[in-house]
């Protein structure tokens, strides 16, 4: 095993080979690696936020739903005292339009009566004179006794 | 592959030697013919079996990682990517369980170690005379000599081991001044009345450090490429047997090697940033 320049030929080719690997080999790839790993742990930062995103979404929909139901509950209320109010009124219109034909009806049947009477009160003072004529065998003036039996009508 | 004349011991040196270039004292800049022509050339030789697969390697890591970076998207990463990524996260992580400084060039200089001396490594579980003959084929020459795996090649591991200790030397000087670093090889553990003491013995570990790198690296590599040319040598039917359960087992040593490598790596220059 000899010594010889070999070994300083060896020692500058390693020197080069240093030197290019220094330069141009490591510099780009240490510097994709680096990038690399900012991007995943950007991803990763985002993909938290999203999901803590969607949670809050998810929260306020559900707030939201919430209020939505309270109102919807407050709407059927009042829509249902609205109902009872509505049905209140149209009974009590019911009733007065009721009353009202009532006393319509019983003034008319008063009037109907009267007019009745009225016809009757006619007919019995005829039938009267008729019967007392019948009785006296007499005639009798009816100018002369007509007042009287007004009367008498007028009492029946 | 030595043609006629092959024998056990022939096979494995030649297998064991390198393609080298350099100024033989007699015959001037040529390839070594032979191991003593080798020898001969003394330092001002090169290995270029070592140099050509050591670079082509880096140069695929290189080009694997960097056709990766320029395609590299913040999105959805393709299958290429991928695997550069996680090797580059499983580099930076090692780097900053270890090191708690700020420095641009320890996890790329990790990254680099570790590919690299795996792909080294790698090339032992190429069929042992796969290549070599490949080689023989191609140039014609039946003695030419060539050896696949760079980490095999003490020269290799130790121009890196070095490369990483001038590094450490660098970053002591740069983060503790000339006076600190010089202070922690002599000042401790035994204060300044032994400074000749100290200084050997921080000294010792000081070079301790590229020399075990160095070592270890090359160690188990060479031992695992002589158990391949030794199981190369039985009788064809089982070879098998034996080089797929080692082959296997080897998966396990050039990974750790290369991990070691770099954590020591790492280790030291961490080290070597700390004040004591």
């Amino acid at each position: 095993m000899n010594i010889n320049l070999t070994m300083i030929g060896q020692a500058i080719a390693f020197f080069i080979f240093v030197v290019f690997c220094m330069k141009y080999v490591w510099p780009p790839i240490m510097e994709a690696l680096k990038e690399r790993q900012k991007k995943i742990a950007d991803g990763l930062d985002a993909a938290d936020r999203a999901s803590r995103d969607l949670d809050l979404a998810q929260e306020k929909a559900k707030q939201e739903l919430r209020e939505a139901k309270v109102q919807a509950a407050e709407l059927i209320e009042q829509a249902n005292k609205r109902s009872t109010q509505i049905v209140e009124e149209a009974k009590e219109q019911a009733r007065e339009e009721g009353d009202r034909l009532v006393v319509a009806a019983k003034a008319e049947i008063e009037q109907e009566s009267n007019r009745a009477k009225e016809a009757l009160r006619a007919e019995v003072a005829a039938i009267a004179v008729a019967g007392a004529e019948k009785i006296l065998q007499t005639s009798i003036d009816s100018n002369v006794h007509g007042d009287l039996l007004n009367k008498l009508a007028a009492e029946l | 592959m030595a043609g006629e004349t092959l024998t056990a011991s022939s096979y494995i040196q030649h297998h064991l030697q390198n393609l080298t270039y350099g100024n033989h004292p007699e015959g001037g800049w040529m390839f070594a013919h032979t191991a003593q022509e080798a020898k001969e050339m003394g330092f001002w030789a090169i290995h270029v079996d070592t140099m050509g697969w050591s670079i082509a390697l880096g140069v695929l890591f290189l080009w694997l990682f960097r056709s990766a970076a320029k395609k590299a998207t913040t999105g959805v990463p393709g299958g290429l990517q991928n695997f550069v990524e996680i090797m580059i996260e499983f580099v930076d992580n090692s780097v900053k369980e270890t090191f708690h400084g700020r420095n641009k060039v320890i996890a790329p200089l990790a990254l680099t170690i570790f590919c690299w001396v795996f792909l080294m490594n790698f090339m032992d579980l190429i069929p042992v005379d796969f290549l070599p003959r490949l080689a023989q084929i191609i140039t014609g020459n039946e003695h030419l000599y060539f050896r696949v795996v760079p980490t095999t090649d003490l020269n290799a591991t130790l121009g890196m081991a070095f490369s990483v200790f001038a590094l450490i030397v660098y970053y002591s000087i740069k983060v503790k001044g000339v006076s600190g670093f010089i202070g922690e090889l002599t000042l401790q553990p035994f204060g300044k009345w032994m400074i000749p003491f100290n200084l050997l013995l921080e000294g010792v570990g000081l070079i301790a450090k590229p020399i075990s790198l160095a070592l270890r690296l090359f160690g188990n590599l060479y031992a695992g490429e002589l158990i391949f040319i030794l199981i190369a040598l039985m009788p064809l039917w089982i070879q098998w047997a034996l080089s797929v359960p080692w082959a296997i087992f080897h998966i396990l040593v050039i990974v750790l090697q290369a991990f070691i490598f770099m954590m020591l790596t790492i280790v030291y220059l961490s080290m070597a940033h700390e004040d004591h």
